[in-house]
């Protein structure tokens, strides 16, 4: 069991030169055989194992990656949290996500720094406005509290902004003041840590080469550590879920491309909401060390390289600095690209698949980070039990059988 | 950048004048075709981290549709030819060769 991290801990380590911090995870050789193996270790992956262990009770678990812990797109995205989708399963899977993020620094004693600090969603076309009253009355019925705000409300909470652009004025904003951002790295390093405080294998380095199958149900993988056995299989991949399909032998409604972000350099504090402009199409927040963080559009053709087209950083920057004037002279710092995967409904596949014993989480393109919590508590159950009423609309045969859960045509960017 | 060469006008595209239009060489499968290849032509898409083939329209150009290959791993572009075919050229496919021995995509090789 290892220390818990509290305001004692830090008192007693500055007392010793910190020299009793322990690693926060092991890094074992991996075992022969294990109940369940999750490929991908990033926040889902690692969700997913936390909640088989924790709720579940399965805990002979081991977790692949290919890389290093939470380097895709956990540690790519622009760290916003929020549930006010329109359609039901989508808020249900979302909302539950988002409420356990909550509380989720003290589920897994690790500080994750989930800031409640409000996103608002810009509403600059009058057919955004009834868009987004429709999905405030929507999240209404479904228990998800938002609101659709004035313009002169939406100056007040973000007075940085500027409402009267000659262009796409402000027409008032969708409002949820429960959502905020964390700290995405956070996430997955208390995932980690809790998932091998319960015993579970994290094995980075360690990419998958084939999965094997007898009989039509899988019984390991082959990969660049060896071969281990399993008799549970979660492929939790994010853009590479098209590659293991392919090992695996199906084929997935699903393409990879390139979404890219940006942060400036660090400023006094002069926002302390989020705001996402989807008409103009660009986000903003600003990080607890001052950064503003800049999320934009993502390109239209298949790739894996991790960078995407710089035309899109100019359209995306253009309109943040028609919406908000006085960062036009600031200097950017970083900019870098993760690989989404897309679904035709923009919305995620968390399902079993042809191969038994095998399930995928996939899908969640340019809004996975949100979803975590939700989506590994889900997953988990589907894993351990079969069945997840979170999951239950998510899954692969949807799209044979015409249910999409729509959230393309609901927001009407990619999100 | 991304630059394609647009066979019909001959110039070479950057990225922002062009449009991409997805999975080349997709088989439709209408009214009366199985399940399975229904929803295989309306949903499932190759998705290779490696040779890939797609659609493209010179949209700010010349307005024509055409076809190119492309390799997602490395976004190295190893040509582009008109869409009146329902299959890679050649030359095109001799081209891929030469740098990705080996290579397949859905049934080509």
């Amino acid at each position: 069991m290892k220390k818990r991290y509290s305001a004692f801990a830090i008192a007693r380590e500055a007392m010793r030169n910190h020299l009793g911090w322990e690693r926060a995870w092991a890094s074992p050789i991996p075992k022969a055989k294990y109940d369940a193996i999750i490929i991908g270790a990033g926040g889902h992956g690692l969700a997913t194992a936390y909640y088989l262990g924790k709720n579940h009770g399965i805990r002979n678990v081991a977790i692949l990656e290919k890389g290093w812990l939470g380097g895709g797109n956990t540690g790519r995205n622009t760290t916003i949290i929020r549930s006010n989708y329109l359609q039901d399963p989508s808020a249900a899977i979302y909302e539950k996500s988002r409420s356990l993020y909550e509380t989720l620094s003290q589920d897994l004693n690790y500080n994750i720094m989930y800031s409640p600090r409000g996103v608002m969603m810009l509403a600059q076309t009058h057919h955004e406005v009834r868009g987004y009253q429709r999905t405030a009355y929507a999240n209404a019925l479904q228990g998800v509290k938002t609101e659709f705000i004035s313009p002169r409300r939406v100056k007040e909470l973000c007075p940085i902004m500027n409402i009267d652009g000659p262009r796409y004025p402000v027409l008032g904003a969708l409002w949820q003041d429960r959502a905020g951002t964390a700290r995405h790295d956070a996430v997955a390093w208390g995932y980690a840590r809790a998932c091998s405080d319960m015993g579970m294998d994290i094995i980075q380095q360690c990419e998958v080469t084939a999965i094997r199958r007898e009989g039509g149900r899988v019984v390991g993988v082959d990969t660049t550590k060896g071969a281990i056995d399993c008799n549970k299989l979660g492929i939790v991949v994010a853009g590479h879920s098209g590659v293991l399909a392919d090992m695996a032998g199906f084929r997935l409604p699903i393409e990879s491309v390139a979404l890219q972000a940006l942060v400036s350099e660090p400023i006094k504090p002069c926002m302390d909401v989020v705001v996402m402009a989807n008409t103009v199409h660009g986000y903003m927040s600003q990080s607890d060390k001052g950064e503003m963080v800049i999320g934009g559009g993502a390109d239209g053709y298949n790739n894996y390289t991790q960078r995407g087209s710089f035309h899109h950083i100019e359209e995306t920057v253009r309109a943040l600095v028609e919406t908000f004037p006085m960062i036009a002279r600031l200097k950017m710092l970083r900019q870098w690209g993760g690989i989404v995967d897309m679904t035709g409904d923009r919305s995620p596949i968390l399902s079993k698949t042809p191969v038994e014993n095998v399930f995928i989480n996939c899908g969640w393109g340019t809004g996975g980070f949100k979803a975590i919590p939700g989506s590994g508590w889900g997953f988990a159950e589907l894993m351990a039990t079969g069945h997840s009423p979170l999951t239950a609309e998510f899954g692969l045969e949807r799209f044979r059988e015409g249910r999409f859960v729509d959230e393309s045509v609901a927001a009407g960017v990619a999100h | 950048m991304l630059t394609l060469h647009c066979p019909y006008c001959g110039i070479d595209a950057d990225e922002t004048e062009l449009a991409p239009g997805g999975e080349a060489h997709l088989r439709r499968f209408g009214p009366g075709s199985s399940d399975d290849d229904f929803e295989s032509y309306l949903f499932a898409r190759e998705n290779p981290k490696g040779v890939h083939f797609e659609r493209w329209r010179h949209a700010y150009g010349c307005g024509k549709w055409f076809h190119a290959a492309r390799c997602t791993a490395t976004l190295e572009v190893f040509g582009t030819y008109p869409a009146q075919t329902t299959e890679p050229p050649q030359d095109i496919r001799d081209a891929i060769s030469a740098k990705r021995p080996g290579w397949t995509w859905r049934t080509f090789a």
